[in-house]
């Protein structure tokens, strides 16, 4: 695999995390960041490939313009929608404050 | 205990003329799955109460005349990623240890309209991440063929189901060979079809443009009747195709006359176990005899199918289960203070190493900065893998190969190397990348009585070439359906 | 000499557009419901749910794009922005980035007569995010997602505007053009169009932007400009005092007429986006751009000339009445019905732009239908009500809507004809005012208007003015 090996330092394994919302413990942290590294080498091997003027496939078939029309289809579904609420207040669901 | 050596669709025969019944099919898969769980482990939830009363509904459509497919009162099972209404779906995880969702998978809908029968969800990797079906939170799933292997992943719980019959058929998913794969590890046919083939509305995504919903069978015969029975086009899922051909079953005609069939140089050389590559040549050989053309050729970039992959579908997945927080569905963290103590505790509390290892590498891969090194440049080059693919099938109607590397590795002997648990998906994964259909099906054991499977891959749509090739093959080496050893001497003790 | 600042802002606006139904479920976007009523498992973020777009998100879109002069995308894409807040039911918001509907439009302001364009960066479609509401007492937030996957249009200016006044031009501009076209109702205080304003402050004359903030929270245009006069005296405080502007995010607290950092350890901006996977690209064609064009209703210019040759209206009250859409689409109606335009304009002219002022309303706030001001109108016309009584049961029709004929029927408004009694009442008020009386004999024009307004009074308003006016002439030049 690539010479170039990565090296993902404390901070991008926190920020990461920020971003993903995960903590983890020390030694999961230690454990992750060499997954991480190895993958990222591995991942680097693409770079053997040139890739200019490839434009980015998302979607493997050309399929285009799927839409619904605008009519209200739905009703109330006020309980399905809670049934699973880990925490709710009456009809909405209970979260730890969002703004001081 | 004879019901349960049938097939699916040899099973709909004797239910439709009133040889069997549905509640005998059904009590003798509970049976069968009662004695043998305790080893297996092949289910999240097994729903005997809510079977029986299925069965008796079903036995009144068939009776009456309503119900007359080849599935009619067949019990099956899916896998735990698929939403049944009412059913606990856990996607084998802590995190939807709880859930019971409030509306039904299309594909499983499509299944109740052909009379199934629901035994229960089947186990798997955690989200569909992994390739042995012991990442579950539930514990691991185990090879019928031999208790101290891994049934493969994800879709572990359905291909064990199925060899152990614990169930006649049932629904896997497959996202970079999670069909195929265990198919191969446990001697059953097993699916992939072509992308937008299968409505995923229902499918719990864990990466969205790779994810398809597939079959997991006893034969070829089961397998084309179950791929009738589940595709389908769905408004709800934008991604979905509308098919010219969904009469799957048309193509059961054991004819391969002059069909060109490519193996791929490149499967075939260093990394295969010379055991799988003699019984995928055997295979090839039997599919020459009947009329078939065989040739070898350079498929190419095989070896960054898996790099690619990863990025793709961890970048996808770091997205598709950030809604898994707390907040609206499934666990929550006991203790917390503030809304980002509670996100964080219930997510790492929530999902195991290897989900958080690959939403870890999702984020980054997506992070500032990176986006265009990384997930710009996998979508480019698999672009690039499509275009491999579409100059194969210039040449070939099919492609055939191995499902994976080696037969199925023992417990315990994967997730300490997840680098090279990856390597195991090399055959399987392109195949999701282009978007195309795949087949796993069984060619024959190792030393160790585990099973081989080759791997049949088609152009987009080509489906019935697969099941053609497949049931060509498995009529000319008459090999039907066989139990596995280990689980059958299970039963009978029961 | 203290150095001369210039204020630089730039907006994204945020329209909710007027759809039956959400933008990728069948749930219905009408407004008041219950909690939670309005929702499915795709707008909740339930697990296997699958977003399917409404196509009519994709007209309005094309249509407000057409009539801001902005280039449509023929291959445009939705991609993911990913952030956790419980208002996002996925954690992820469905919008466009790469590829946004429309881009490199303008529309054209003016303030103080002069008249500028403001440059449309790109304008993208997105869906909305649910409700949160705060409970004080036991430190918690509630969550509805009835308004979670409403369409929005979110419409970025370039850094062009330079006052809040300017500011406010483009607002009632935008508001002006989606009304117009039926894209939104674009209602500030219901959230319907929002602006989050981004504001830099640099010595004048230099050709180089300052550090931009961002504020939030903005739900009126008074609120608009305090915050702009707010933030732009902040920035020049912190670069008066040797400090620098941090790029960050504000919250404007109307109340405290002062804005606060929304910053966290625990949201980094870094918001991962990424095509959407779940739905496929949109492909316009030259032929449904030409349907969108011919489907596009008449916007205000044209109105407006067509005012000016159809109606016989000042240009001025023409103006005034086309303004606003509401107000316009009034105009017609009542119009249509009593065939009197230029009496209708009059009554919006005057009479419903004094009771608006008074009480603070906007066009799209008033209520009365254009039934109930024709038969007013014609009620005046027949003289079965003199002016002043029209006036009084105008003020019901606005306020309540009710159907003047009745009230007036039921409250005996009609006028008095009647010459006997009439002339009773002059009788009785040229008797009751010698003096009066006298100073017009001799000669005093005014007195007349006073002895008019005795026998109006005397009469509870409800005599013929012009008949009381001519008795009162004959009666005095006997």
């Amino acid at each position: 695999m690539g010479n170039m090996a990565n090296k993902i330092s404390d901070e991008t394994m926190e920020y990461v995390g920020i971003l993903a919302k995960l903590e983890l413990s020390a030694q999961e942290k230690e454990a992750a960041k060499s997954d991480m590294e190895k993958m990222l080498d591995y991942i680097d091997t693409l770079n053997e490939l040139d890739t200019s003027g490839v434009e980015p496939m998302s979607h493997v078939f050309p399929v285009h313009n799927v839409f619904r029309e605008d009519v209200v289809t739905n009703g109330d579904n006020q309980e399905q929608t809670l049934a699973n609420a880990p925490l709710r207040k009456e009809a909405r669901f209970e979260v730890p404050k969002t703004i001081g | 205990m004879e019901l349960l050596d049938l097939t699916a669709v040899e099973l709909g025969k004797k239910i439709k003329s009133g040889e069997a019944s549905v509640a005998e099919a059904v009590k003798a898969a509970l049976a069968r799955a009662e004695a043998v769980e305790p080893e297996i482990n092949s289910y999240v939830t097994l729903d005997g109460a809510g079977a029986l009363a299925q069965a008796e509904e079903i036995q009144k459509k068939i009776d009456s005349g309503e119900l007359t497919g080849p599935l009619a009162g067949v019990p099956a099972a899916v896998k735990d990623n698929i939403c049944v209404k009412g059913q606990l779906t856990t996607c084998s995880s802590k995190i939807l240890s709880n859930y019971i969702p409030t509306f039904t998978a299309e594909a499983v809908k499509n299944l109740q309209k052909a009379g199934a029968v629901l035994l229960g969800k089947t186990n798997m990797d955690e989200f569909a991440m992994g390739s042995t079906t012991e990442t579950s939170y539930y514990g691991p799933t185990k090879n019928p063929h031999n208790l101290t292997h891994v049934p493969g992943g994800s879709s572990g719980g359905s291909c064990a189901g199925v060899a152990a019959q614990e169930c006649f058929y049932a629904l896997g998913s497959d996202t970079g060979g999670s069909i195929r794969q265990p198919g191969s590890f446990c001697g059953v046919v097993g699916l992939k079809p072509t992308y937008g083939t299968v409505s995923r509305y229902g499918l719990i995504a864990y990466g969205s443009s790779l994810d398809q919903i597939g079959p997991v069978a006893k034969d070829v015969a089961d397998c084309a009747a179950i791929l009738e029975a589940i595709a389908s086009y769905d408004e709800k899922d934008s991604t979905s195709v509308q098919r010219k051909d969904y009469d799957f079953t048309s193509a059961l005609t054991a004819d391969v006359k002059g069909m060109k069939i490519g193996i791929p140089r490149d499967y075939m050389r260093e990394g295969l176990d010379p055991e799988v590559a003699g019984a995928i040549w055997d295979a090839a050989k039997v599919l020459e005899q009947n009329g078939a053309v065989i040739e070898e050729f350079d498929l190419s970039l095989v070896k960054y199918a898996i790099p690619a992959y990863y990025v793709i579908a961890s970048a996808e997945a770091s997205s598709n289960l950030e809604r898994f927080d707390g907040v609206k569905y499934g666990y929550r963290t006991a203790d917390y203070e503030g809304l980002h103590t509670m996100y964080k505790k219930t997510r790492s509390e929530g999902f195991g190493a290897e989900v958080k290892r690959r939403i870890m590498l999702g984020s980054f891969v997506l992070s500032s900065g990176y986006y265009d090194a990384y997930y710009l440049k996998a979508l480019r080059v698999k672009a690039l893998i499509r275009q491999a693919f579409d100059r194969a099938f210039q040449s070939y109607d099919l492609i055939l190969g191995p499902a994976a590397p080696t037969t199925a590795p023992e417990l315990g002997k994967s997730l300490s190397d997840p680098m090279k648990m990856y390597l195991g998906d090399i055959y399987t994964i392109s195949v999701n990348l282009a978007g195309l259909p795949g087949m796993a099906v069984p060619v024959g054991k190792d030393r160790k009585g585990l099973p081989i499977g080759m791997q049949l891959i088609g152009n987009s749509f080509q489906e019935k070439t697969l099941l053609r090739a497949a049931y060509t093959y498995e009529c000319a080496t008459e090999k039907q359906y066989e139990a596995p050893a280990d689980a059958r001497l299970s039963g009978r003790e029961a | 000499m203290a150095k001369q600042y210039e204020t630089v802002i730039g907006l994204e606006v945020h329209v909710e557009l007027a759809t039956r139904t959400k933008i990728f479920c069948g749930c219905s976007t009408a407004f008041g419901a219950a909690p939670n009523t309005h929702t499915c498992p795709v707008c909740t973020g339930m697990p296997g749910s699958l977003p399917v777009l409404n196509k009519q998100v994709v007209e309005y879109a094309m249509a407000i794009g057409l009539a801001t002069n902005c280039t449509i995308t023929r291959v445009c894409k939705f991609d993911r922005k990913n952030y956790f807040y419980p208002d996002n039911p996925q954690n992820y918001q469905i919008s466009q980035l790469y590829l946004p509907i429309a881009r490199d439009g303008y529309v054209e302001i003016e303030t103080g007569g002069t008249k500028k364009k403001v440059r449309i960066h790109e304008m993208h479609m997105e869906e909305d995010a649910g409700k949160l509401v705060h409970d004080e007492w036991d430190d918690t937030s509630l969550v509805d997602y009835n308004r979670s996957g409403v369409p929005l249009v979110e419409i970025v200016s370039e850094p062009d505007m330079r006052s809040p006044e300017e500011v406010i031009a483009y607002l009632e501009k935008l508001r002006q053009i989606i009304q117009y076209l039926g894209a939104s109702d674009c209602k500030l205080q219901e959230g319907s169009m929002r602006a989050d304003v981004n504001l830099s402050v640099r010595e004048t004359g230099s050709d180089v932007f300052g550090t931009r903030t961002e504020m939030k929270n903005l739900n009126s245009f008074k609120a608009i400009a305090r915050a702009i006069e707010g933030e732009r005296e902040r920035q020049i405080e912190l670069l008066e005092t040797g400090k620098t502007v941090v790029q960050e995010t504000r919250r404007w607290d109307d109340n405290k007429e002062n804005s606060y950092a929304m910053r966290s350890k625990e949201d980094a901006q870094d918001y991962r986006y990424f095509p959407e996977p779940d739905l496929v690209p949109i492909v316009i064609s030259d032929e449904w751009i030409a349907e969108i064009r011919s489907r596009q209703p008449e916007l205000r210019g044209e109105k407006l000339e067509r005012y000016k040759k159809e109606f016989d209206i000042p240009e001025y009250d023409a103006e005034i009445l086309t303004e606003s859409k509401s107000m316009a689409d009034l105009f017609e109606a009542t119009a249509a019905i009593c065939k009197k335009p230029k009496k209708v304009s009059n009554w919006l002219m005057v009479e419903t732009m004094r009771l608006m002022k008074e009480h603070g309303m906007e066009p799209e706030d008033l209520t009365f239908s254009p039934e109930n001001l024709a038969k007013l109108i014609e009620l005046t016309e027949a003289g079965i009500i003199n002016s002043s009584v029209a006036k009084e049961v105008f003020e019901k029709i606005f306020s309540e809507d009710l159907d003047p004929e009745n009230y007036v029927e039921e409250h005996g408004l009609k006028t008095v004809s009647d010459e006997g009694a009439l002339k009773a009442a002059v009788e009785k008020v040229v008797a009751d005012n010698p003096q009066a009386a006298a100073d017009y004999r001799g000669g005093k024009e005014k007195a007349l208007g006073a002895l008019v307004g005795q026998t109006m009074k005397a009469m509870k308003g409800k005599a013929n003015p012009g008949m009381v006016n001519q008795m009162l002439r004959e009666m005095l030049s006997e």
